[in-house]
Protein backbone atom coordinates (compact mmCIF):
# COMPACT_ATOMS: atom_id res chain seq x y z
CA UNK A 1 0.00 0.00 0.00
CA UNK A 2 1.37 3.38 -1.07
CA UNK A 3 1.87 5.97 1.68
CA UNK A 4 -0.31 8.81 1.52
CA UNK A 5 1.32 12.24 2.20
CA UNK A 6 -1.95 13.82 4.41
CA UNK A 7 -1.69 17.47 3.80
CA UNK A 8 -4.63 19.32 6.05
CA UNK A 9 -6.20 21.46 3.65
CA UNK A 10 -9.20 23.08 4.28
CA UNK A 11 -12.05 23.26 1.28
CA UNK A 12 -13.67 26.59 0.56
CA UNK A 13 -17.02 26.22 -0.49
CA UNK A 14 -16.29 28.35 -3.71
CA UNK A 15 -14.27 25.30 -4.92
CA UNK A 16 -17.49 23.38 -5.42
CA UNK A 17 -19.69 25.93 -6.48
CA UNK A 18 -21.77 24.79 -9.91
CA UNK A 19 -21.74 27.59 -12.36
CA UNK A 20 -19.25 28.66 -14.84
CA UNK A 21 -17.68 31.10 -12.51
CA UNK A 22 -13.99 31.59 -11.81
CA UNK A 23 -12.93 32.58 -8.44
CA UNK A 24 -8.72 34.43 -7.11
CA UNK A 25 -7.80 34.91 -3.98
CA UNK A 26 -9.73 32.31 -1.99
CA UNK A 27 -13.24 32.99 -2.95
CA UNK A 28 -12.64 36.96 -2.30
CA UNK A 29 -12.84 37.49 -5.99
CA UNK A 30 -15.65 36.02 -8.59
CA UNK A 31 -15.66 36.91 -12.21
CA UNK A 32 -17.14 35.17 -15.66
CA UNK A 33 -14.80 32.71 -16.95
CA UNK A 34 -13.92 34.95 -20.28
CA UNK A 35 -11.88 37.70 -18.83
CA UNK A 36 -9.97 38.94 -22.15
CA UNK A 37 -12.88 41.58 -22.76
CA UNK A 38 -12.16 42.90 -19.04
CA UNK A 39 -8.63 42.66 -19.74
CA UNK A 40 -8.22 44.87 -22.84
CA UNK A 41 -11.05 47.47 -20.76
CA UNK A 42 -8.18 48.21 -18.11
CA UNK A 43 -5.38 48.28 -20.88
CA UNK A 44 -7.45 50.94 -22.41
CA UNK A 45 -8.64 52.48 -19.51
CA UNK A 46 -4.83 52.36 -17.52
CA UNK A 47 -3.03 53.21 -21.02
CA UNK A 48 -5.01 55.91 -21.74
CA UNK A 49 -4.33 57.47 -18.24
CA UNK A 50 -1.06 56.36 -18.27
CA UNK A 51 -0.32 58.67 -21.02
CA UNK A 52 -2.23 61.31 -20.32
CA UNK A 53 -0.59 62.10 -16.89
CA UNK A 54 2.67 61.43 -18.52
CA UNK A 55 2.83 64.06 -21.14
CA UNK A 56 -0.30 66.38 -21.34
CA UNK A 57 -0.87 67.11 -17.54
CA UNK A 58 3.25 67.89 -17.20
CA UNK A 59 2.23 70.79 -19.57
CA UNK A 60 -1.39 71.56 -18.49
CA UNK A 61 -0.42 71.70 -14.70
CA UNK A 62 2.86 74.00 -15.16
CA UNK A 63 0.47 76.33 -17.68
CA UNK A 64 -2.74 76.49 -16.70
CA UNK A 65 -3.52 74.93 -12.94
CA UNK A 66 -1.93 72.02 -11.14
CA UNK A 67 -6.22 70.86 -10.25
CA UNK A 68 -6.18 69.59 -13.22
CA UNK A 69 -4.12 66.15 -12.63
CA UNK A 70 -5.80 66.02 -9.35
CA UNK A 71 -9.40 66.15 -10.93
CA UNK A 72 -7.98 63.87 -13.37
CA UNK A 73 -6.62 61.06 -10.87
CA UNK A 74 -9.34 61.41 -8.52
CA UNK A 75 -12.00 60.42 -11.99
CA UNK A 76 -9.85 57.92 -12.96
CA UNK A 77 -9.44 56.24 -9.52
CA UNK A 78 -13.33 56.31 -9.19
CA UNK A 79 -13.63 54.70 -12.55
CA UNK A 80 -10.75 52.08 -11.80
CA UNK A 81 -12.45 51.34 -7.95
CA UNK A 82 -15.73 51.46 -9.44
CA UNK A 83 -14.71 49.19 -12.30
CA UNK A 84 -12.61 46.36 -10.17
CA UNK A 85 -15.84 46.56 -7.43
CA UNK A 86 -18.45 45.56 -10.52
CA UNK A 87 -15.99 42.85 -12.14
CA UNK A 88 -15.07 41.40 -8.35
CA UNK A 89 -18.33 41.11 -6.63
CA UNK A 90 -20.95 38.57 -6.86
CA UNK A 91 -24.02 40.13 -9.00
CA UNK A 92 -26.23 38.79 -6.73
CA UNK A 93 -26.30 34.97 -7.54
CA UNK A 94 -29.18 32.77 -6.29
CA UNK A 95 -27.98 29.28 -5.13
CA UNK A 96 -29.24 25.98 -6.92
CA UNK A 97 -31.58 23.99 -4.57
CA UNK A 98 -30.26 21.71 -2.46
CA UNK A 99 -31.34 17.74 -3.30
CA UNK A 100 -34.25 18.18 -0.33
CA UNK A 101 -35.47 21.19 -1.59
CA UNK A 102 -35.60 20.91 -5.53
CA UNK A 103 -37.72 17.40 -4.40
CA UNK A 104 -39.67 19.22 -2.26
CA UNK A 105 -40.78 22.02 -5.31
CA UNK A 106 -41.29 18.59 -7.82
CA UNK A 107 -43.59 17.30 -5.38
CA UNK A 108 -45.17 20.37 -5.26
CA UNK A 109 -45.64 20.67 -9.14
CA UNK A 110 -46.68 17.44 -10.00
CA UNK A 111 -49.71 17.81 -7.26
CA UNK A 112 -50.45 20.62 -9.12
CA UNK A 113 -49.89 19.55 -12.80
CA UNK A 114 -50.20 16.07 -12.38
CA UNK A 115 -47.18 13.30 -13.50
CA UNK A 116 -45.38 13.85 -16.81
CA UNK A 117 -44.63 10.78 -18.48
CA UNK A 118 -40.88 9.62 -18.71
CA UNK A 119 -39.21 10.83 -21.21
CA UNK A 120 -41.49 13.83 -22.40
CA UNK A 121 -40.28 16.96 -22.46
CA UNK A 122 -42.08 18.69 -18.88
CA UNK A 123 -44.34 22.16 -19.45
CA UNK A 124 -42.72 24.94 -18.37
CA UNK A 125 -43.65 25.79 -14.94
CA UNK A 126 -44.93 28.99 -13.97
CA UNK A 127 -46.64 29.90 -10.62
CA UNK A 128 -49.09 33.19 -10.69
CA UNK A 129 -48.03 36.12 -7.99
CA UNK A 130 -49.89 39.16 -7.43
CA UNK A 131 -47.64 42.16 -6.53
CA UNK A 132 -49.09 45.50 -6.14
CA UNK A 133 -52.64 44.36 -8.12
CA UNK A 134 -51.13 43.01 -10.78
CA UNK A 135 -50.09 39.76 -11.61
CA UNK A 136 -46.36 38.54 -12.21
CA UNK A 137 -45.52 35.20 -13.21
CA UNK A 138 -42.43 32.98 -11.45
CA UNK A 139 -40.86 31.20 -14.02
CA UNK A 140 -39.14 27.71 -12.68
CA UNK A 141 -36.03 27.41 -13.08
CA UNK A 142 -34.71 23.65 -14.69
CA UNK A 143 -31.02 24.54 -14.20
CA UNK A 144 -31.02 25.69 -10.86
CA UNK A 145 -34.39 23.87 -9.49
CA UNK A 146 -36.13 26.74 -7.95
CA UNK A 147 -38.84 29.36 -8.88
CA UNK A 148 -37.21 32.55 -10.01
CA UNK A 149 -38.10 35.66 -7.95
CA UNK A 150 -39.58 38.39 -9.46
CA UNK A 151 -36.20 40.33 -11.66
CA UNK A 152 -34.25 37.28 -11.42
CA UNK A 153 -33.16 35.53 -14.89
CA UNK A 154 -30.57 32.85 -15.30
CA UNK A 155 -27.44 34.35 -17.03
CA UNK A 156 -26.31 30.86 -19.75
CA UNK A 157 -22.74 32.31 -20.10
CA UNK A 158 -22.27 32.12 -16.21
CA UNK A 159 -24.96 29.47 -15.87
CA UNK A 160 -26.40 31.18 -12.64
CA UNK A 161 -29.73 32.37 -11.81
CA UNK A 162 -29.05 36.54 -11.28
CA UNK A 163 -31.42 38.53 -8.74
CA UNK A 164 -32.27 41.81 -10.64
CA UNK A 165 -30.69 40.27 -13.93
CA UNK A 166 -29.62 43.65 -15.63
CA UNK A 167 -27.07 42.08 -18.37
CA UNK A 168 -24.19 39.78 -18.64
CA UNK A 169 -21.22 42.83 -19.23
CA UNK A 170 -17.79 41.51 -21.38
CA UNK A 171 -16.54 44.46 -20.50
CA UNK A 172 -16.48 44.06 -16.84
CA UNK A 173 -16.30 40.31 -16.94
CA UNK A 174 -19.04 39.34 -15.19
CA UNK A 175 -22.97 39.86 -14.76
CA UNK A 176 -24.75 43.00 -13.59
CA UNK A 177 -27.37 42.01 -11.15
CA UNK A 178 -29.09 43.71 -8.20
CA UNK A 179 -25.39 43.65 -5.94
CA UNK A 180 -23.13 45.21 -8.27
CA UNK A 181 -25.69 47.17 -10.72
CA UNK A 182 -24.83 50.42 -8.87
CA UNK A 183 -20.87 49.81 -9.31
CA UNK A 184 -21.85 49.36 -12.93
CA UNK A 185 -23.34 52.34 -13.24
CA UNK A 186 -20.92 54.61 -10.87
CA UNK A 187 -18.31 53.06 -13.08
CA UNK A 188 -19.87 53.74 -17.14
CA UNK A 189 -20.78 57.28 -15.04
CA UNK A 190 -17.14 58.45 -14.49
CA UNK A 191 -15.89 57.14 -16.81
CA UNK A 192 -17.53 58.96 -19.13
CA UNK A 193 -17.06 62.11 -16.81
CA UNK A 194 -12.95 60.77 -17.23
CA UNK A 195 -13.45 60.23 -21.29
CA UNK A 196 -15.12 63.86 -21.74
CA UNK A 197 -11.94 65.35 -19.13
CA UNK A 198 -9.13 63.62 -20.68
CA UNK A 199 -10.23 64.74 -24.59
CA UNK A 200 -11.56 67.76 -23.62
CA UNK A 201 -7.99 68.58 -22.27
CA UNK A 202 -5.99 66.64 -24.94
CA UNK A 203 -7.57 69.21 -27.05
CA UNK A 204 -6.96 72.48 -24.55
CA UNK A 205 -3.27 71.25 -24.56
CA UNK A 206 -2.82 70.84 -28.47
CA UNK A 207 -4.15 74.32 -28.87
CA UNK A 208 -1.94 75.94 -26.92
CA UNK A 209 0.72 73.99 -27.44
CA UNK A 210 0.10 74.56 -31.56
CA UNK A 211 0.38 78.37 -30.39
CA UNK A 212 3.54 77.95 -29.32
CA UNK A 213 5.46 75.38 -31.54
CA UNK A 214 2.91 74.64 -34.61
CA UNK A 215 0.27 71.75 -34.91
CA UNK A 216 2.52 69.35 -36.89
CA UNK A 217 5.32 69.72 -34.14
CA UNK A 218 2.95 69.13 -31.21
CA UNK A 219 2.03 65.92 -32.45
CA UNK A 220 5.24 64.80 -32.81
CA UNK A 221 6.37 65.88 -29.87
CA UNK A 222 3.98 63.51 -28.00
CA UNK A 223 2.33 61.30 -30.65
CA UNK A 224 0.28 59.65 -27.50
CA UNK A 225 -1.95 62.53 -27.67
CA UNK A 226 -2.99 61.94 -31.45
CA UNK A 227 -3.95 57.47 -29.53
CA UNK A 228 -5.30 59.34 -26.75
CA UNK A 229 -7.73 61.71 -28.51
CA UNK A 230 -9.07 58.66 -31.22
CA UNK A 231 -9.57 56.19 -28.19
CA UNK A 232 -11.53 58.58 -26.17
CA UNK A 233 -13.65 59.88 -29.37
CA UNK A 234 -14.86 56.27 -30.15
CA UNK A 235 -15.39 55.94 -26.11
CA UNK A 236 -17.41 58.91 -25.88
CA UNK A 237 -19.93 57.96 -28.36
CA UNK A 238 -20.48 55.31 -27.18
CA UNK A 239 -20.29 54.71 -22.92
CA UNK A 240 -21.44 58.62 -22.91
CA UNK A 241 -24.29 56.71 -25.19
CA UNK A 242 -24.86 54.27 -22.58
CA UNK A 243 -24.46 56.11 -19.27
CA UNK A 244 -27.65 58.36 -20.99
CA UNK A 245 -29.75 54.65 -21.03
CA UNK A 246 -29.02 53.39 -18.10
CA UNK A 247 -29.72 56.99 -16.60
CA UNK A 248 -33.32 56.05 -18.19
CA UNK A 249 -32.97 53.03 -16.84
CA UNK A 250 -32.39 53.95 -13.25
CA UNK A 251 -35.66 56.96 -13.40
CA UNK A 252 -37.39 54.15 -14.20
CA UNK A 253 -36.48 51.34 -11.66
CA UNK A 254 -36.20 48.60 -15.13
CA UNK A 255 -33.36 46.67 -16.17
CA UNK A 256 -31.96 46.45 -19.41
CA UNK A 257 -33.40 42.44 -19.56
CA UNK A 258 -36.98 43.89 -18.96
CA UNK A 259 -36.42 46.50 -21.57
CA UNK A 260 -35.05 44.12 -24.21
CA UNK A 261 -37.82 41.76 -23.38
CA UNK A 262 -40.74 44.79 -23.45
CA UNK A 263 -41.79 43.35 -19.60
CA UNK A 264 -43.30 46.60 -18.55
CA UNK A 265 -44.31 47.95 -22.08
CA UNK A 266 -47.12 47.45 -24.75
CA UNK A 267 -50.66 48.04 -24.30
CA UNK A 268 -51.04 44.53 -23.63
CA UNK A 269 -48.44 44.65 -20.80
CA UNK A 270 -48.66 45.34 -17.26
CA UNK A 271 -46.98 48.81 -15.88
CA UNK A 272 -43.98 47.84 -13.99
CA UNK A 273 -44.81 47.40 -10.58
CA UNK A 274 -41.48 47.90 -8.83
CA UNK A 275 -41.16 51.83 -9.80
CA UNK A 276 -41.98 54.16 -7.39
CA UNK A 277 -43.84 56.72 -9.99
CA UNK A 278 -41.20 59.02 -9.24
CA UNK A 279 -38.25 59.46 -10.66
CA UNK A 280 -35.79 60.77 -7.42
CA UNK A 281 -37.39 57.60 -5.36
CA UNK A 282 -35.90 55.43 -7.98
CA UNK A 283 -32.56 56.35 -8.23
CA UNK A 284 -32.56 56.50 -4.87
CA UNK A 285 -33.74 53.42 -4.48
CA UNK A 286 -31.32 51.99 -7.21
CA UNK A 287 -28.33 53.68 -6.89
CA UNK A 288 -28.81 54.37 -2.60
CA UNK A 289 -30.39 51.52 -1.33
CA UNK A 290 -29.69 49.04 1.22
CA UNK A 291 -27.30 46.49 -0.43
CA UNK A 292 -27.88 43.09 0.59
CA UNK A 293 -24.47 40.55 0.92
CA UNK A 294 -23.97 37.89 -0.59
CA UNK A 295 -25.74 34.73 -0.04
CA UNK A 296 -22.96 32.64 -1.57
CA UNK A 297 -20.72 32.05 1.10
CA UNK A 298 -17.75 31.84 -0.86
CA UNK A 299 -15.10 31.44 1.49
CA UNK A 300 -17.10 29.37 4.03
CA UNK A 301 -15.49 26.24 5.01
CA UNK A 302 -17.08 22.93 3.65
CA UNK A 303 -17.23 20.13 6.52
CA UNK A 304 -14.26 17.58 6.29
CA UNK A 305 -16.43 14.27 5.34
CA UNK A 306 -18.03 16.55 2.33
CA UNK A 307 -15.11 17.42 0.76
CA UNK A 308 -13.61 14.18 -0.63
CA UNK A 309 -10.33 13.16 -1.41
CA UNK A 310 -10.48 14.31 -4.95
CA UNK A 311 -8.25 17.78 -4.75
CA UNK A 312 -10.88 20.45 -5.47
CA UNK A 313 -10.18 22.26 -9.08
CA UNK A 314 -10.78 26.03 -8.76
CA UNK A 315 -12.47 26.95 -11.95
CA UNK A 316 -14.47 23.79 -12.91
CA UNK A 317 -17.98 23.27 -11.32
CA UNK A 318 -17.31 20.33 -9.62
CA UNK A 319 -19.47 17.48 -8.61
CA UNK A 320 -19.65 16.72 -5.11
CA UNK A 321 -21.96 17.83 -3.05
CA UNK A 322 -23.91 20.90 -4.58
CA UNK A 323 -26.83 19.51 -6.91
CA UNK A 324 -26.77 19.97 -10.83
CA UNK A 325 -28.14 19.78 -13.52
CA UNK A 326 -27.09 16.93 -15.99
CA UNK A 327 -25.48 19.13 -18.98
CA UNK A 328 -28.24 21.47 -20.22
CA UNK A 329 -27.41 22.19 -23.69
CA UNK A 330 -30.80 23.34 -24.06
CA UNK A 331 -29.84 26.34 -22.05
CA UNK A 332 -27.10 26.85 -24.10
CA UNK A 333 -28.44 26.80 -27.09
CA UNK A 334 -29.08 30.79 -27.81
CA UNK A 335 -26.70 31.88 -29.69
CA UNK A 336 -27.98 35.31 -29.55
CA UNK A 337 -25.46 35.98 -26.14
CA UNK A 338 -27.17 39.56 -24.27
CA UNK A 339 -22.43 40.19 -24.90
CA UNK A 340 -23.78 43.67 -27.05
CA UNK A 341 -26.61 45.01 -24.74
CA UNK A 342 -23.83 46.85 -23.30
CA UNK A 343 -22.85 48.80 -25.89
CA UNK A 344 -19.07 48.09 -26.26
CA UNK A 345 -16.54 50.86 -26.52
CA UNK A 346 -15.26 52.04 -30.10
CA UNK A 347 -17.93 51.23 -31.46
CA UNK A 348 -20.64 53.01 -32.81
CA UNK A 349 -24.15 52.48 -30.28
CA UNK A 350 -26.49 52.12 -32.87
CA UNK A 351 -26.69 48.78 -32.87
CA UNK A 352 -29.60 47.39 -31.75
CA UNK A 353 -29.10 45.14 -28.15
CA UNK A 354 -29.43 41.22 -29.24
CA UNK A 355 -32.24 39.32 -27.55
CA UNK A 356 -31.76 38.27 -24.02
CA UNK A 357 -30.20 34.72 -23.42
CA UNK A 358 -33.86 34.61 -21.54
CA UNK A 359 -34.86 33.30 -25.26
CA UNK A 360 -34.56 30.06 -25.07
CA UNK A 361 -35.13 29.55 -21.34
CA UNK A 362 -38.31 31.67 -21.34
CA UNK A 363 -40.31 29.85 -23.69
CA UNK A 364 -39.98 26.71 -22.26
CA UNK B 1 -37.39 16.54 34.47
CA UNK B 2 -34.43 17.55 32.55
CA UNK B 3 -34.77 15.02 30.02
CA UNK B 4 -38.06 16.00 29.24
CA UNK B 5 -36.25 19.14 27.24
CA UNK B 6 -34.14 18.26 24.24
CA UNK B 7 -31.42 21.35 23.75
CA UNK B 8 -30.29 21.05 20.04
CA UNK B 9 -26.95 18.74 20.87
CA UNK B 10 -29.55 16.01 22.27
CA UNK B 11 -32.15 16.13 20.11
CA UNK B 12 -29.13 15.39 17.04
CA UNK B 13 -27.58 12.76 19.51
CA UNK B 14 -31.17 10.97 19.92
CA UNK B 15 -33.22 11.87 16.66
CA UNK B 16 -33.38 10.97 13.38
CA UNK B 17 -34.48 13.03 10.55
CA UNK B 18 -37.64 12.35 9.38
CA UNK B 19 -38.76 15.01 6.57
CA UNK B 20 -37.96 18.82 5.87
CA UNK B 21 -40.58 21.42 5.05
CA UNK B 22 -39.81 24.86 3.31
CA UNK B 23 -41.46 27.98 3.63
CA UNK B 24 -41.06 29.45 0.63
CA UNK B 25 -41.42 33.20 -0.10
CA UNK B 26 -43.92 35.53 -0.49
CA UNK B 27 -43.94 37.60 -3.40
CA UNK B 28 -47.02 39.35 -2.78
CA UNK B 29 -45.27 42.86 -1.90
CA UNK B 30 -42.66 42.83 -4.33
CA UNK B 31 -39.03 41.74 -3.97
CA UNK B 32 -38.22 42.15 -0.54
CA UNK B 33 -37.49 39.19 1.41
CA UNK B 34 -40.62 37.96 3.44
CA UNK B 35 -41.66 34.81 3.75
CA UNK B 36 -45.63 33.13 3.49
CA UNK B 37 -46.45 32.53 6.72
CA UNK B 38 -49.16 30.04 5.97
CA UNK B 39 -49.42 27.07 8.36
CA UNK B 40 -47.56 23.71 6.53
CA UNK B 41 -50.08 20.56 7.32
CA UNK B 42 -46.77 18.62 7.88
CA UNK B 43 -46.26 21.02 11.13
CA UNK B 44 -49.78 20.85 12.45
CA UNK B 45 -49.25 17.29 15.29
CA UNK B 46 -45.50 19.30 15.91
CA UNK B 47 -45.83 23.09 17.00
CA UNK B 48 -48.65 25.45 17.62
CA UNK B 49 -49.96 27.32 14.67
CA UNK B 50 -49.56 30.58 16.40
CA UNK B 51 -45.96 29.99 17.74
CA UNK B 52 -45.38 29.24 14.25
CA UNK B 53 -46.84 32.14 12.90
CA UNK B 54 -45.27 34.47 15.11
CA UNK B 55 -42.06 32.86 14.50
CA UNK B 56 -41.73 33.79 10.71
CA UNK B 57 -44.17 37.34 10.79
CA UNK B 58 -40.63 38.46 13.27
CA UNK B 59 -38.23 36.51 10.74
CA UNK B 60 -40.56 38.71 7.99
CA UNK B 61 -40.20 42.12 10.22
CA UNK B 62 -36.37 41.61 10.54
CA UNK B 63 -35.68 41.24 6.72
CA UNK B 64 -37.98 44.41 6.36
CA UNK B 65 -35.74 46.67 8.85
CA UNK B 66 -32.97 45.33 6.81
CA UNK B 67 -34.64 46.44 3.45
CA UNK B 68 -36.30 49.41 4.58
CA UNK B 69 -35.63 52.10 2.21
CA UNK B 70 -35.15 55.55 4.17
CA UNK B 71 -32.97 58.61 5.64
CA UNK B 72 -30.04 56.08 7.28
CA UNK B 73 -30.33 53.72 4.02
CA UNK B 74 -29.57 56.79 1.79
CA UNK B 75 -26.94 57.98 3.78
CA UNK B 76 -25.06 54.96 4.09
CA UNK B 77 -25.45 54.87 0.04
CA UNK B 78 -23.72 58.13 -0.25
CA UNK B 79 -21.40 57.93 2.14
CA UNK B 80 -20.04 54.74 0.96
CA UNK B 81 -19.75 56.10 -2.78
CA UNK B 82 -18.06 59.60 -1.44
CA UNK B 83 -15.23 57.06 -0.23
CA UNK B 84 -15.46 54.87 -3.42
CA UNK B 85 -17.10 51.91 -1.87
CA UNK B 86 -13.75 51.28 0.64
CA UNK B 87 -15.59 51.90 3.57
CA UNK B 88 -16.88 49.21 3.04
CA UNK B 89 -13.74 47.23 3.65
CA UNK B 90 -13.84 48.27 7.20
CA UNK B 91 -17.74 49.19 7.87
CA UNK B 92 -20.50 46.28 8.39
CA UNK B 93 -23.31 47.36 6.19
CA UNK B 94 -26.84 47.69 7.68
CA UNK B 95 -28.06 44.98 6.12
CA UNK B 96 -25.38 42.31 7.79
CA UNK B 97 -26.06 43.92 11.30
CA UNK B 98 -29.54 43.07 11.00
CA UNK B 99 -29.00 39.41 9.78
CA UNK B 100 -26.54 39.17 12.84
CA UNK B 101 -29.66 39.83 14.72
CA UNK B 102 -31.70 37.17 12.15
CA UNK B 103 -28.75 34.40 13.08
CA UNK B 104 -29.07 34.80 17.01
CA UNK B 105 -32.83 35.25 17.05
CA UNK B 106 -33.22 31.98 15.38
CA UNK B 107 -30.52 30.33 17.42
CA UNK B 108 -32.82 31.44 20.03
CA UNK B 109 -35.93 30.35 18.88
CA UNK B 110 -34.80 26.93 18.07
CA UNK B 111 -33.22 26.36 21.79
CA UNK B 112 -36.69 27.42 23.33
CA UNK B 113 -39.29 26.53 21.24
CA UNK B 114 -38.21 24.12 17.95
CA UNK B 115 -36.01 21.61 19.57
CA UNK B 116 -38.40 20.65 22.37
CA UNK B 117 -40.87 19.75 19.79
CA UNK B 118 -38.18 18.15 17.61
CA UNK B 119 -38.20 20.91 15.19
CA UNK B 120 -34.97 22.60 13.69
CA UNK B 121 -35.02 25.87 11.84
CA UNK B 122 -32.31 26.52 9.51
CA UNK B 123 -31.41 30.19 8.71
CA UNK B 124 -32.44 31.22 5.26
CA UNK B 125 -28.92 32.76 4.20
CA UNK B 126 -27.93 29.02 4.73
CA UNK B 127 -30.37 28.44 1.65
CA UNK B 128 -29.95 31.33 -0.53
CA UNK B 129 -32.90 33.42 1.26
CA UNK B 130 -35.37 31.28 -0.79
CA UNK B 131 -36.87 29.51 1.88
CA UNK B 132 -37.08 28.80 5.83
CA UNK B 133 -36.16 24.93 5.90
CA UNK B 134 -37.74 23.45 8.93
CA UNK B 135 -36.24 19.88 10.20
CA UNK B 136 -38.54 17.43 12.00
CA UNK B 137 -36.93 14.52 13.60
CA UNK B 138 -38.46 11.44 15.52
CA UNK B 139 -37.03 10.28 18.09
CA UNK B 140 -34.57 7.23 17.64
CA UNK B 141 -35.43 5.33 20.82
CA UNK B 142 -38.96 6.02 20.89
CA UNK B 143 -40.61 2.85 21.45
CA UNK B 144 -43.57 3.33 22.55
CA UNK B 145 -44.38 6.69 22.20
CA UNK B 146 -45.18 7.94 18.58
CA UNK B 147 -43.47 10.78 16.58
CA UNK B 148 -45.43 13.48 17.81
CA UNK B 149 -45.43 12.32 21.40
CA UNK B 150 -42.80 15.87 22.28
CA UNK B 151 -45.34 18.48 20.71
CA UNK B 152 -47.54 18.95 23.42
CA UNK B 153 -48.69 22.70 24.29
CA UNK B 154 -46.82 22.37 27.18
CA UNK B 155 -43.68 20.83 26.25
CA UNK B 156 -44.03 18.13 28.65
CA UNK B 157 -41.80 14.68 28.43
CA UNK B 158 -42.13 12.17 25.36
CA UNK B 159 -42.02 8.97 27.46
CA UNK B 160 -39.82 7.47 25.07
CA UNK B 161 -36.90 9.94 24.89
CA UNK B 162 -36.40 9.73 28.88
CA UNK B 163 -35.56 5.63 29.21
CA UNK B 164 -31.86 5.55 28.40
Amino acid sequence: MSVMVVRKKVTRKWEKLPGRNTFCCDGRVMMARQKGIFYLTLFLILGTCTLFFAFECRYLAVQLSPAIPVFAAMLFLFSMATLLRTSFSDPGVIPRALPDEAAFIEMEIEATNGAVPQGQRPPPRIKNFQINNQIVKLKYCYTCKIFRPPRASHCSICDNCVERFDHHCPWVGNCVGKRNYRYFYLFILSLSLLTIYVFAFNIVYVALKSLKIGFLETLKETPGTVLEVLICFFTLWSVVGLTGFHTFLVALNQTTNEDIKGSWTGKNRVQNPYSHGNIVKNCCEVLCGPLPPSVLDRRGILPLEESGSRPPSTQEASTSLLPQSPAPTDHLSSDEMPEDTSTPEEMPPSEPPEPSQEATEAEK
Amino acid sequence: MATEVHNLQELRRSASLATKVFIQRDYSDGTICQFQTKFPPELDSRIERQLFEETVKTLNSFYAEAEKIGGSSYLEGCLACATAYFIFLCMETHYEKVLKKISRYIQEQNEKVFAPRGLLLTDPVERGMRVIEISIYEDRCSSGSSSSGSSSGSGSSSGGAGGR
